[in-house]
């Protein structure tokens, strides 16, 4: 069984890649723009998360751009689990090619900043440890989770290639 | 059994006779497309080398710098650089710069077919499903796959069919087409599917025009936009010496997850106000809101009959006092149409700037940020927070008349006061 555990980051709806990954730092190295991921409404963002934390928000994340540098900034930033009601699709399969476990829940509205989470991917369930509620997740496809369980596409690239 | 015509692009591109929404197909890219901000700096450049791969056919790709053309500083000024000798050494000879943004670039160039499979690394390469195309944006580390094996899994998409019938009135234009029609299908409404855009009112607009219609499917949340090719389409291609390609229709029963129809009659100036796409309202309804930047450029709305309609409001008038009006035609090619047509000249004498082609104030990253409490109306098709510059910031997105309409009063203006 496959359990990752982690605190929340709480946002709510239509967090989109200029939130997440603003236009005016977008020129910076990854490192760097990722001080200013989640500015225009969180500007504490960076200094608030811990490698290991869930970022949780509700509908439509990720809408916009195909800028690859919003969920870069979020993994350079520890964020390895994501979880949202819905996602834009083109953030959502940057985040499954950079190896970031991006989950479709229907609750997150029920989720409050800093909850603890314990996601079971194997079962398609979210634990809220803080609040003792359990929420159903959608299955990964498989063709999906055989990306992520690579490590993301470069990952499987390198396999694949390599048996060519 | 039937298809839509996005299906049948890619049951072509998949190699099958047939492919229904819901598939994942295995789908070979005829053409890649990547600009200077998301190309090869980002990922690509590093893993393709790390993985040993070349290119897998140089022919088939595209670099354009555009967003960070002209530069505004050094660090811009090194990712061009690093973008075109990038191109350069890996084998790319179709690469341009301060050639204007990609996606009017892309198709003036004739690197985009009908009946084509296209990828870019940009959210608005859906774009070219005005001429008959499957195209789509994709991540950087996506665009690395496709170059190293000139291959993309994609999950078959529904359609919905958004339906335009009748005579648009004076005023309005294919910018409030697509403002309306993302208002009522929302901004996530079409996640995952692909729109067809269909009816009377499409099939008798100009490819300027269709253009900006399918550069907005993204806005809705769509994988791809789709406009049936049809003599308009062999006519602009014709024009521009650009081979015709292949051709689909959706079958007649052919299904649709949701089907729109509006009436182009009834149509009004619209506006997106601040700050998602699908909060779009009439102008006229608007309370009265002076605003500081107009902006006439991009992708969406920088095109040469964009900036004539735009001229033609502004002959013998004045931008307002306060307001700065600022035009980017959308590649060089429309500079120089728009120059021989007396248009530019005009915009000038109204008060306008003329400035490069590029993509540069539509994300604010140069060439006409706004500061904080300022308001912007542009003819672009983003207006989250802090798009254009300052998060303090607003932005207005409407058609090209609307907007120089706008830098004439100095507030949001309905452009049928002036017609």
């Amino acid at each position: 069984m496959s359990l990752i555990e982690g605190r929340a980051l709480k946002y709510g709806d239509n967090i989109n890649t200029d939130i997440i990954s603003p236009p005016a730092y977008m020129e910076l190295p990854i490192e760097q723009a990722a001080k200013m991921a989640m500015s225009p409404v969180d500007e504490s963002f960076a200094s608030t998360v811990r490698p290991g934390d869930i970022f949780v928000a509700e509908n439509n994340l990720g809408s916009g751009s195909s800028r690859e540098t919003a969920p870069l900034t979020l993994k350079a930033l520890g964020i390895r689990t994501i979880i949202a009601r819905s996602y834009a699709r083109i953030f959502y399969r940057n985040c499954i090619n950079l190896g970031i476990l991006a989950v479709e829940c229907p609750d997150t509205n029920r989720i409050s900043r800093f909850d603890r989470l314990s996601l079971d991917t194997e079962e398609g369930l979210l634990h809220n440890l803080s609040t003792g509620e359990t929420y159903r997740c959608d299955r990964i496809p498989p063709h999906i989770l055989e990306l992520v369980n690579c490590g993301g596409l470069v990952e499987s690239l390198r396999k694949k290639l390599g048996k060519d | 059994m039937s298809m839509t015509i996005s299906e049948k692009l890619l049951a072509l591109a998949a190699g099958k006779q047939e492919v229904h929404a819901g598939e994942i197909i295995q789908a070979r890219v005829d053409k890649a497309m990547m600009d200077d901000i998301l190309g090869p700096r980002i990922q690509i450049a590093e893993q393709l080398e790390k993985l040993g791969c070349r290119i897998w056919d140089p022919e088939r790709v595209t670099v354009i710098s555009d967003h960070y053309t002209p530069p505004a500083n050094a660090t811009q000024a090194e990712i061009v650089k690093f973008t075109r000798e990038w191109s350069a050494s890996n084998g790319v000879e179709h690469y341009y710069e301060f050639a204007g943004p990609c996606h009017q670039v892309m198709v003036e160039k004739g690197r985009v077919l009908p009946g084509e499979l296209v990828v870019g690394t940009d959210s608005h390469t859906c774009t070219y499903g005005a001429l008959g195309a499957f195209s789509t944006g994709i991540g950087s580390t996506e665009m690395l796959g496709v170059l190293a094996t000139g291959e993309i899994w994609l999950k078959v998409p529904q359609s919905i069919r958004v339906r335009f019938e009748g005579e648009l009135p004076r005023g309005v234009m294919a910018k409030d087409m697509a403002l309306c029609s993302i208002g009522r299908i929302g901004h996530n409404g079409a996640t995952y599917r692909a729109l067809e855009y269909c009816g009377g009112t499409v099939e008798r607009l100009p490819m300027d025009e269709r253009l900006c219609i399918a550069n907005m499917a993204v806005e809705a949340g769509a994988k791809n936009g789709v406009i049936a090719c049809d003599e308009v389409t062999s006519a602009y291609l014709r024009e521009k010496g650009i081979p015709q390609g292949e051709r689909f229709q959706s079958d007649p029963d052919a299904e649709y997850y949701a089907d729109y129809c509006f009436s182009a009659g009834e149509l009004k100036p619209l506006a997106a106000c601040p700050h998602e796409v699908d909060n779009v309202r009439p102008l006229e309804e608007l309370p009265v809101t002076p605003i500081h930047q107009a902006y006439i450029g991009s992708c969406t709305g920088g095109r040469f009959h964009d900036l004539q309609a735009a001229a033609e409001l502004l002959k013998g008038k004045k931008v307002a006092k306060g307001v700065r009006l600022l035009v980017s035609p959308a590649s060089r090619e429309v500079w120089l149409a728009c120059d021989r047509a007396g248009i530019l000249s005009a915009l000038v004498e109204a008060g306008a700037v003329i400035l490069g082609s590029s993509c540069g104030a539509c994300l604010g990253v140069h060439s006409g940020a706004i500061g904080a409490g300022e308001v912007c109306v542009s003819s672009t098709n983003r207006n989250f927070i802090g798009r254009m510059g300052s998060k303090r910031g607003q932005v207005y997105l409407a058609s090209p008349l609307s907007v120089a309409a706008s830098a004439v009063t100095g507030r949001l203006t309905d452009p049928r006061e002036f017609l």
